[in-house]
This record gives C-alpha cells, sequence and structure tokens, in this order.
C-alpha cells in the first residue's frame, strides 16, 4: 500500500539523514527565538535548489517545521520566552512549573505530547486527507468570522485574574493587529507615515517584543532582588522518563484533545496553528479538577497546546498537498520550495508524484521518532539553562531575539519596533498586566475583522447572511452558549427570586 | 550588511552544525573570461525587494545562478539578498536614496511594483532608478468553476456589464495585478469599472484565492495562469480567458483563448525586470546593459525560462524605460479610476 511504499523511500540512508538534519535544526531555530520555521526554510531555499533532490529537500523541510514547533516549546517552558505564536499559550503554565522546580516534567509532558499529537496527526493525514480538504474548503467567509468569534468567547480563560487588565492587553493586542494596509481596501492604517508600517507589524516581532525582550527588562530591572540562577532544579524524580505516574494520568487526555483540536485547525485555509493552542488551554482549564493549580504551574496546561500545537502541523498539510492551499507562513515557504523543483501541489500531486508525498507522510513518522529519541535525553542538558548565571543568560537571550527580528525583515524599523513593545510588556509586568491576551488580540482581530467585512462585502452589505447559513450560525450560537452558560445559574436563580446562586465556576476569576 | 552575511552564513552554520559542511550556499568564483569590460569587479549585488519564495525572489536566484553558472562575473559572484515590503517600495527607496551611482546594486522589479508605487503614496517610483531590461512574463488567468454557468469569458462580461454587481472576484491584494486586471477589463468592456472593482475581494495569496472560489465565497477568481493551473488540470475549474495577447495553456490541455481574442482589446503580463540606482556613469549603464544581456542570451537563462515557465519578455536600455514608463501610466491611471490611487 501506498504509506508503506513512503516508509520504503524515507527508510533510505540519505533519506533518513535528510530527516535527521531537518529535526535538528528545526530544535535548534525553535529554540531561539525570533527565528522560526519559516524564516529557516526560506534561507535554505537557495542550499535546497543545489541539491536537486526534492523528495530529500521536503523530507527536511518537514522535520524543520516539525522539530520547531516541539522546540520553540523548550524556551517557553524554561526562560518564558516564546519564540512563536504557536508556543504562547504552553509558556503560561510551563514556565510556572519551571519556576516551581517542574522543568523536567514540563519539558518530558511537551516531548512526549508532541510525539503522540505528531503520530496520531499523522495517521489522520495519511488516511483521511482528501475528504478532510474537501471538508475544509466549504468554510466561507461567514464561517470563518462565526469561527473567529467563537474562538475568541472561549479563549476568555486566557484573559488571567483581572478581568480589567486582560480586556486592555487585548485592545493593545487588536490595535497592533490593525496597523497596515487595510487588505480590502489598500487604505493605509496607524502607519504615520512609515512605510515599513505599510505590511503591518510582524507577529514574530511582537512576540520577541513582549516575551524575549520584555521579560529581559524586566528582570534586569529587578536584578539585585532576584536569586543568581533563573529557578531551582527538583531532583529528577522516579517516573518513566521523568514523568511520575500521576503526570501521566494527567497529560494523556489532554494530548489527545489537543490532537483533536489542532489537527482540524491546520486543515482550515484560514485556521493556523495559535486558535487550537488557546482552545486546547482553555479546555483544559475549564476542565480541570484543580483550578488551584492554575497559574501556579499545571500540567494539563502545557501538554493540551503542545499537542495542538504538534498536531496542526499534520493538518497543515492536508490543503497543502491536496489543493496547495497553504495555511501557515511555513506552509507558503514550503510551496515555495515545490515550486522551485517544478512540482504544484494539487490533487495531481498524489497522482503524479507518490514517491514524493507517500515519502514525506513516512518521514513525519520517523520524523516524530527521532525527535522523542533527540529531545527526551535533552532534557537533561536544557534544564542546565536554569543553571546560568541570569546576567550572561538574558544577554544571549536578548542578542538572539534582536537577531532574530532583524533576519525576519531586514529592517532596522522592526527592531526598533520590537524594543518599543518591550519597553511597553516591562510596565505590563510591573503592573500585572497579562501578555497572553495581546497575542489573541493580534490574531483573531484581523481575523474576526477581515472575514467580517468579505462576508458583508459577498452578501451585498446584508448582514442575514450570519443565520442564513447553518454552519455559520452554529458557530455563532455555541458563541453565545460559552458567553451565557456560566451565567446561566445565577440568571436562572434571579428569576426564581433567588439572588444568591453561584454561577457555575468556570475558571477562577470572571 | 548584517542582513546579508546573516542570509548566507545562517544556513551554512545549521549545516556545518549538522555535520553536512560541503553544502554551503554557492559563492564559489566563477571562472572568468566575461569579456573586456572590467565588470562588475566586486560582489554583484541583487536585491529581491520581497521575501524569499515569491516572483521576484525566484528571478533574483536564478539570475544569480545563471550569472555563476555561465561565468559572466568577471571572476566575482553575485548575492540576493531580500528587502521586504510594501510591495517592493521599501526595496525601491533603498535602491534609489542608499545606493546612488553604484553599478554593483541591482534591483528585482516587475508589474506589481509599478501598482505598489501608486497605491501607496510611495515617494519614489521607478523613474527615478536606471532602468537595464524586463526579462520574463507570466499571464493571468481568469477561472471559475466548473460548475459555473460561465462557459467564455463573454458570457461573463455581458453579465457584469448588465449588474457590475453580480459577480463577486477573488484575486491577490488589493491594487495587485489581479485587481487591475479586473479593473482593465471592466474599463475595456465598458462597465462600470469602478463598481465592479469594488466587487473585488483581496485575499493573501493565490492559496486563499482557490479556497474562496472553491467554496463558492467568489465566483470569479484571477491570479497567475500557474497558481491555478494543477486544479484546472483536475477539472475543478475552468479557464476562462488567459491576459497574454494570444491564447495559452492554462493547464486543460488545450489553450484557453486570451481576452484579445474574446473580444476585449486588452493584454497584460506580469512582467518582471532589473533596474540599477540613479545616476550611473554612461560607461557603467553600458557595462550593466552588457551583463544582463549576456545573461538573456546565456543557455542557461534559456533553460531557466522552460524550468520555471516562464515567457522571454526581453526589453533592453531605451525601449525598456519606455516600456516601464508606459505601464505606470496605464496602470496609474486605471488605478486612480477605479478609486485605489
Amino acid at each position: 500500500m501506498d504509506l508503506l511504499s513512503g516508509f520504503e523511500t524515507v527508510l533510505s540512508p540519505q533519506n533518513l539523514l535528510y530527516a535527521a538534519i531537518g529535526v535538528t535544526i528545526g530544535t535548534l531555530v525553535g529554540v531561539l527565538p525570533g527565528i522560526g520555521p519559516a524564516l529557516t526554510i526560506a534561507l535554505l531555499l537557495p542550499v535546497a535548489l543545489r541539491l536537486d533532490d526534492p523528495t530529500g529537500t521536503l523530507i527536511m523541510f518537514a522535520g524543520i517545521y516539525a522539530g520547531a514547533m516541539y522546540g520553540g516549546s523548550t524556551t517557553s517552558i524554561l526562560l518564558n520566552t516564546p519564540g512563536e505564536s504557536a508556543s504562547v499559550a504552553t509558556s503560561i503554565e510551563g514556565y510556572q512549573m519551571a519556576r516551581r522546580g517542574r522543568a523536567r516534567s514540563a519539558l518530558a509532558t511537551a516531548a512526549i505530547g508532541s510525539f503522540v499529537a505528531g503520530t496520531v496527526s499523522t495517521v489522520l493525514l495519511a488516511f483521511v486527507a482528501a475528504p478532510m480538504a474537501s471538508l475544509a474548503v466549504t468554510f466561507r467567509a461567514s464561517d470563518y468570522f462565526a469561527l473567529a468569534v467563537l474562538a475568541m468567547v472561549t479563549v476568555t480563560a486566557m484573559v488571567g485574574a483581572s478581568l480589567v487588565r486582560g480586556l486592555m492587553s487585548l485592545t493593545f493586542g487588536l490595535f497592533l493587529g490593525l496597523i497596515g494596509i487595510d487588505s480590502l481596501t489598500g487604505q493605509a492604517r496607524f502607519t504615520f507615515g512609515v512605510p515599513e508600517l505599510l505590511d503591518g507589524v510582524d507577529i514574530v516581532t511582537i512576540i520577541v517584543g513582549l516575551f524575549a525582550i520584555g521579560e529581559t527588562l524586566y528582570l534586569a530591572s529587578r536584578l539585585k532582588t532576584l536569586p543568581e540562577t533563573v529557578a531551582p532544579l527538583e531532583p529528577a524524580g522516579k517516573g518513566f522518563a521523568w514523568l511520575s505516574r500521576e503526570d501521566w494520568s494527567r497529560s494523556w487526555r489532554p494530548w489527545l484533545r489537543g490532537t483533536a483540536l489542532g489537527f482540524p485547525f491546520g486543515a482550515l485555509p484560514s485556521g493556523g496553528a495559535e486558535i487550537p493552542t488557546f482552545m486546547s488551554y482553555t479546555l483544559e482549564k475549564r476542565r480541570s479538577k484543580r483550578p488551584e493549580e492554575w497559574g501556579n504551574g499545571a500540567i494539563e496546561g502545557v501538554a493540551g497546546p503542545e499537542a495542538a500545537n504538534n498536531a496542526s502541523f499534520s493538518g497543515v498539510l492536508v490543503p497543502l498537498l491536496t489543493l496547495g492551499i497553504p495555511t501557515s507562513a511555513t506552509a507558503a515557504v514550503m510551496l515555495a520550495a515545490f515550486g522551485y523543483f517544478d512540482l504544484s501541489p494539487g490533487p495531481q500531486l498524489f497522482e503524479k508524484s507518490p514517491t514524493l508525498v507517500w515519502g514525506l507522510i513516512a518521514s513525519l513518522f520517523i520524523g516524530n521518532v527521532m525527535l522523542l529519541a533527540l529531545n527526551l535525553p535533552m532534557i537533561r542538558i536544557w534544564v542546565k539553562v536554569l543553571q546560568i548565571p541570569r546576567p550572561l543568560l538574558y544577554t544571549g537571550i536578548l542578542v538572539f531575539a534582536t537577531l532574530g527580528v532583524y533576519a525576519v525583515s531586514g529592517s532596522v524599523v522592526d527592531v526598533l519596533i520590537a524594543f518599543a513593545i518591550g519597553v511597553v510588556a516591562v510596565f505590563m509586568r510591573h503592573f500585572e498586566f497579562p501578555i497572553a491576551p495581546v497575542i489573541l488580540g493580534v490574531i483573531l482581530g484581523p481575523m474576526m475583522e477581515i472575514q467580517f467585512r468579505r462576508t458583508l462585502l459577498l452578501s451585498d452589505n446584508d448582514l442575514t447572511v450570519f443565520v442564513r447559513r447553518p454552519l455559520t450560525l452554529v458557530l455563532l450560537l455555541l458563541a453565545v452558549a460559552a458567553l451565557g452558560l456560566p451565567h446561566l445559574p445565577r440568571l436562572v436563580a434571579r428569576v426564581r427570586g433567588r439572588g444568591d446562586a453561584r454561577r457555575l465556576a468556570f475558571g477562577d476569576e470572571d | 550588511m548584517l542582513k546579508r552575511s546573516l542570509a548566507v552564513a545562517l544556513p551554512a552554520v545549521l549545516l556545518l552544525a549538522t555535520g553536512c559542511a560541503n553544502q554551503s550556499v554557492g559563492d564559489s568564483p566563477a571562472p572568468s573570461g566575461a569579456g573586456a569590460v572590467a565588470y562588475p569587479t566586486k560582489t554583484l549585488q541583487i536585491m529581491a525587494p520581497a521575501g524569499a519564495g515569491g516572483g521576484w525572489d525566484t528571478t533574483a536566484r536564478s539570475m544569480q545562478k545563471v550569472l555563476q553558472d555561465a561565468g559572466l562575473l568577471n571572476g566575482q559572484s553575485a548575492e540576493v539578498r531580500n528587502v521586504t515590503g510594501a510591495a517592493g517600495t521599501i526595496g525601491l527607496a533603498e535602491l534609489v536614496t542608499s545606493h546612488q551611482k553604484d553599478p554593483h546594486q541591482l534591483m528585482v522589479t516587475g508589474l506589481v511594483m509599478v501598482g505598489g508605487v501608486v497605491t501607496n503614496k510611495s515617494p519614489v517610483d521607478l523613474s527615478k532608478t536606471t532602468p537595464i531590461a524586463t526579462l520574463t512574463a507570466e499571464s493571468e488567468v481568469i477561472v471559475v468553476r466548473s460548475d459555473s454557468k460561465y462557459t467564455t469569458l463573454k458570457q461573463l462580461v455581458d453579465d457584469v456589464k448588465a449588474n457590475p454587481t453580480a459577480v463577486k472576484w477573488g484575486g491577490g491584494s488589493a491594487g495587485g495585478t489581479d485587481q487591475i486586471l479586473v479593473g482593465l477589463l471592466a474599463k475595456t468592456a465598458g462597465a462600470d469599472a469602478k463598481t465592479v472593482a469594488k466587487q473585488y475581494v483581496a485575499y493573501s495569496g493565490g492559496g486563499e484565492t482557490k479556497a474562496a472560489l472553491l467554496s463558492g465565497d467568489v465566483s470569479v477568481a484571477v491570479s497567475g495562469t500557474s497558481e491555478f493551473a494543477d486544479l484546472v488540470q483536475s477539472g475543478k475549474l475552468r479557464a476562462l480567458a488567459v491576459s497574454s495577447p494570444k491564447g495559452e495553456d492554462a493547464g486543460a490541455g488545450t489553450p484557453a483563448p486570451s481576452i484579445k481574442e474574446s473580444g476585449y482589446d486588452l493584454d497584460l503580463l506580469n512582467w518582471r525586470g532589473v533596474v540599477a540606482p540613479p545616476g550611473l556613469s554612461a560607461g557603467d549603464r553600458a557595462a550593466v546593459l552588457k551583463l544582463v544581456d549576456d545573461l538573456h542570451k546565456s543557455a542557461q537563462w534559456k533553460q531557466e525560462l522552460t524550468a520555471k515557465k516562464w515567457q522571454d519578455f526581453y526589453k533592453t536600455g531605451d525601449e525598456a524605460a519606455a516600456f516601464y514608463q508606459a505601464e505606470s501610466t496605464r496602470i496609474k491611471t486605471v488605478l486612480t479610476e477605479i478609486g485605489l490611487g
């Protein structure tokens, strides 16, 4: 069968080497803030041209993507400096675990969760790619809008302890997302005559500014009051692969739920990897039997988003391979790589280049095994990072963060923007504003706006389109339900004349 | 400078780190003997004013490869660097302000930049550069789903003329080649160009456009012919017309008619070319012209054209300058008419 022939292709020494190179490079660039898989693959494109081996090159690129998705969790957990948007959700609980000496468990649940999610979602890719893709392209602009609304109201758990502060952070993110040329009318917004702002502020610039630079400057401002190294480290406990029996039992369900969220979102032509990680975080928090642990290092908050993040990659390959539709920046660069080799992904690809497609899919299985083999032992080394004296460590982070931002755009303006955002982030940390809602605003805001306006443009400004289309209506009703349900018991009680009944506890705040 | 060295060094370093040192990016000096004129005398910088992987980047890297493989560089090497943003106008501004009189700085340009100058109200335009040549062109295609009622461009245009809001168009960014084509088509056919252009929904790239056409959000899509070829070939989409002067195969195996052949006097090619900074001396300009001419004549360039499915679209020197000027005027007029100028 096809997948078996794919394994035959990959298990050649040369392709195994490409896969190994890919996951290793991917892990490294994932660890560095700012330098993500899209940039790395873009930089490697000219090298790929010279190799003149399409299958090997694409296997290597897939390895880079998968490796970077995993590597990104490492710095998020250890240092609270996620390098890309898909790792932001992981950093919230992951960093708290590291601060409490549980860095090994956090890294282990991320590594094993990535493996589980990667493997399960690759099985899905191999068997349901075609029907999944046909389903994904039935999504219209109104459905995307409804989906974004649903995502927005369900991820409010990320808003944090103070609703007002959380909403202010969210608003800041919405503002950052508005900067640049309005894609429908071509008008510039909030660019203040700076041409570099016309394309908007790159999400990488924002994340590096908020996290890597913000965290560094904040710590520098309080250096004297902090212990010399980053975090204590509990002695490695008993249990298989750094996870105790309890950790295992708390992790496996979030891994599977994260996979179930990540794969379909990745497959949506306007989905992406971030929304499922945020939704997974919220889902786990709401289901948790230990609400008091959230904010102090709940392992479910690492296991779920990390799995969602990795599962979304196999999802991204669904529309890329079957229809030639890239759904993420990395997928777009991979599409360019296909172009370099005169391959056009689309309905014909599976027939015209079965060796390449099935080899690529098989390589994902191999890559996942390699990643696990590479990363579980590496935990021992990564946690040593926490023993590096703070000044040295954060100087290094600042250097790499600056380099990363510059490498993406080649523009000093972007570096200045990143530092400006970093300074804002210092004050946000000082006054205890949550950081993650900024990212929510940057990602969900433009998606909601553009899809809403596209819908109206397409329907000649007829608002009933949002209730006429069943899928849109269902998603919007779900959003209303998600908003209303927590308050339902209180409302019912009030209607019955008893004002003191408590609403369902959905988190520790709102 | 930092960007450049990083772009070259990072892949090399990464590969070194993984024990694959011999695969570093091609910077090896080409054999000398390029001709009598001593040019280039140092590393030739080719700027792609957009990100890696796009049309300009691919053009720049093809040029780099051919210049080196054909030994045209007088023993020097060529480097490609990406300056991203705002439809190439950021790269254009850098070329014009920071590299005056420098014959070792070339930039890839194209129709998209001409439109970008207008829509972004860029203070510098192509007339500030030293035009060298146009090199390649790609046609645009107008496609519908295969279950669409339209089988010819005329049926579509007749509907649009009768009711300008009847058809929703999808394509790339606002003010880009795809929307320009929609505007020009409406204008040429005598439809209400401004209203028709308002029915155009901009998507970020060909992928999103494909999804929007397949889901039924838009009923007609416009993009580069190669972008949709696979979906046309598989029978999911139907090509109504291509924008080149003559009909060409858009994936179906038989040539699709051109817009001109469909009865509308219009052709539009997504052309790409090369410009140099302003203020080149006559000697420097002649040397750059000769280099690009040698590039165009080389067998390796012909191979690149075939491999990348680019049309050979060569105009050089004054002819190129006149062409840039004519396109700028035509594009500016139509963009202003549809309210984007």
